[in-house]
């Protein structure tokens, strides 16, 4: 594994980008960033025949249409035209109450949904200026974790399973399985759980929970190195990935590419590390970096990166077990629902409860950006609130969006199989592309 | 670094630990051109926000709005106070991000009115290609000097705004309803 040095050894100007790039100048193209044009003399020959991939081809990982030309087998012009899956949450988070927009985040990145719940949750936890208890601080950071792993295994088997290596979408959702039996134990839901809440958690962490989680935390390691088993020396997955899709550490930042994709291309960068948030700064792990910016590297990141998340929900729960008694919601009845054996017995629990589930209750005037590192990258929310009970404007920096900005640039000379690997290692979920 | 050196600067505001430096809009490429050489090299987000009707939302509470009492909603309760009003229709904001130890973010903003072109930033980062395309398919903002400024979410044929505070909700026309 790759680790980049650690940080403060090289001047500050250097830093992040810690390799030298793999190929020199710009790739990205010149018109138009996102649309690579067919060069007019090979249009000339008329030799260049246009075909459109999707919306609906069972390569695109959802609903995204590729209109790519192709010279023989070469990928001469590609535009990436997304939309099919726009759903305008955006708009209808505007006539929900703060306290039932939560629930939207989750459908917005299906995949990664525990991150995208967290991120809309932290950016109104910093417009009410709340404090969450530490229970749930670290119970987040474990969900978040364990979702990370589960995007990543999705990623993984379907990526495996676009290039013919079938058997790995088998193993990568068995184990998939197993987290969402996690969540389901946890929050009664197998994905959009609505477990975080404002404040912290819906409910303590069941018993029966640690245990299991435990198992899963022993198993996983030699999960992974039955994926790599499989994968890592295997000739076919090596041919097509190597060398296939490459983007330097320049091209990478100025499409404004997050997460492994920005990793992958030699920039050590990592919000969980760099501007941590929940409990990050309190747990041990290392940020994987390559330096190819290809295919594979990019898949090698996301690999590393289940490995060490696997560590740090590790320490979540010997830290959470320590804590088993304690709160897991904020005390402030203004915002955070009563507990519900008090509303038989308190006048203005029940009174509680009533205002915050009719009128929502109101968070002050003011804007903020919340930025989080999902399992696809920087995941940001824009809120404005008026100080009214209704958000006045919610907006989302959505990673698989921007992600989707550099499939023009990564597509120099490929050939028309090589697509299909690099959409797919841009790890795109088009819930969160189109919003 | 200091934001009075951004050409164009309006003022700053630190808020929520955040800074929003408010631009002249018509400087906003200089601006933007500057910011990305004192290091701002990621341009996490561009978003635009409409502030019709911004204060007069329906009322019965303590203090009165612009608006008055909203007959409609007597069950909402008013704003404790007016919000703060805003110079124009629109807010254009752009999160940046410098990759250093510790991260600096800042949040430039410029304001529009309705119909009112800004120049587009694609030129100092390539990633605001597709952003600013969603907020002119979004929000109905034009941004000049874009070289492919067409619709992103909504069909191509779409008309109007959606997240337009004027465009209502469930605004799309229902098809092939009758007379098919």
């Amino acid at each position: 594994m790759t680790i980049a040095p650690e940080r403060g050894s090289r001047s500050m100007r250097d830093w992040p980008v810690v390799f030298p790039p793999p190929y020199q100048g710009s790739r990205i193209p010149k018109r138009v960033p996102t649309i690579l044009d067919v060069p007019a003399e090979l249009l000339a020959t008329g030799d260049v025949m246009q075909i459109n991939f999707g919306p609906n081809h069972p390569s695109t990982h959802g609903v995204l249409r590729l209109i790519v030309d192709l010279d023989g087998e070469q990928v001469v012009g590609l535009n990436a035209v997304i939309g099919y899956l726009h759903t305008g949450f955006e708009k209808t988070m505007e006539h929900k109450t703060w306290w039932k927009c939560v629930t939207y985040p989750e459908r917005i990145d299906y995949v990664g949904y525990q991150n995208a719940e967290l991120v809309f949750v932290l950016a109104v936890e910093k417009l009410l200026e709340l404090e969450t208890p530490e229970k749930a601080i670290w119970m987040r950071t474990l969900l978040c974790e364990l979702n990370r792993i589960h995007s990543h295994l999705v990623f993984l088997g379907t990526s495996a399973l676009e290039l013919g290596a079938i058997s790995m979408f088998w193993y990568c959702f068995r184990e998939r399985e197993t987290i969402l039996d996690l969540y389901e134990m946890v929050a009664g839901a197998r994905m959009h759980t609505r477990y975080f809440q404002i404040g912290g958690l819906a409910e303590d962490i069941p018993a029966g929970f640690f245990p299991e989680c435990r198992k899963f935390v022993e198993w996983m390691p030699r999960a992974l190195d039955d994926y790599l088993a499989l994968l890592d020396r295997n000739a076919i997955w090596l041919e097509r990935t190597k060398g296939v899709g490459v983007l330097s550490a320049e091209d990478a930042i100025a499409l404004g590419q997050s997460g492994p994709n920005l990793r992958a291309s030699g920039v050590d960068w990592d919000l969980r590390r760099d501007q941590p948030y929940l409990a990050y700064d309190q747990v041990d792990f290392r940020v994987p970096c390559y330096r190819n910016g290809d295919v594979y590297d990019r898949y090698r990141v996301r690999m590393d990166e289940m490995a060490e998340s696997v560590r740090i929900v590790d320490q979540c729960l010997r830290r959470l077990e320590r804590l088993e008694g304690t709160p897991w919601i904020a005390d402030d009845r203004k915002v955070v629902l009563p507990p519900r054996e008090e509303l038989h017995t308190s006048m203005e629990s029940l009174i509680h409860h009533f205002k915050i589930v009719t009128e929502g209750f109101r968070v002050p005037e003011g804007e903020v950006y919340a930025a989080i590192e999902s399992p696809r990258g920087e995941s940001g929310c824009y809120l404005v609130s008026d100080g009214g009970p209704k958000p006045w404007r919610v907006h989302f920096r959505a990673p698989s969006f921007v992600a989707l900005e550099a499939t023009a640039t990564c597509m120099h000379d490929a050939l028309v199989a090589d697509l299909i690997a690099i959409v797919g290692s841009l790890d795109a979920v088009m819930g969160d592309t189109d919003r | 670094m200091s934001w009075e050196r951004i050409p164009g600067f309006v003022s700053v505001k630190e808020a929520l630990g955040e800074t929003t430096v408010t631009i002249e809009t018509a400087w906003i490429l200089d601006a933007c051109e500057h910011a990305r050489g004192e290091g701002f090299s990621f341009l996490a987000d561009i978003v635009a926000t409409d502030y019709l009707g911004w204060g007069d939302r329906g009322v019965s509470g303590y203090i009165g709005t612009a608006g008055g009492r909203d007959l409609n909603h007597p069950m909402t309760q008013g704003y404790q106070k007016l919000p703060e009003s805003k110079p124009k229709r629109f807010s254009l904001s752009y999160h940046l991000l410098a990759m250093r130890q510790p991260p600096v973010r800042v949040r430039l903003q410029c304001w529009l009115d309705e119909d009112e072109p800004v120049q587009s930033v694609v030129s100092v980062w390539p990633t605001a290609d597709w952003h600013e395309r969603e907020q002119f398919d979004m929000m109905g903002i034009r941004f000049e000097g874009h070289p492919n400024l067409a619709r992103l979410l909504m069909p191509d044929d779409w008309d109007g705004h959606p997240l337009r505070k004027d465009y209502p909700l469930g605004g799309e026309p229902v098809r092939f309803s009758e007379a098919e």
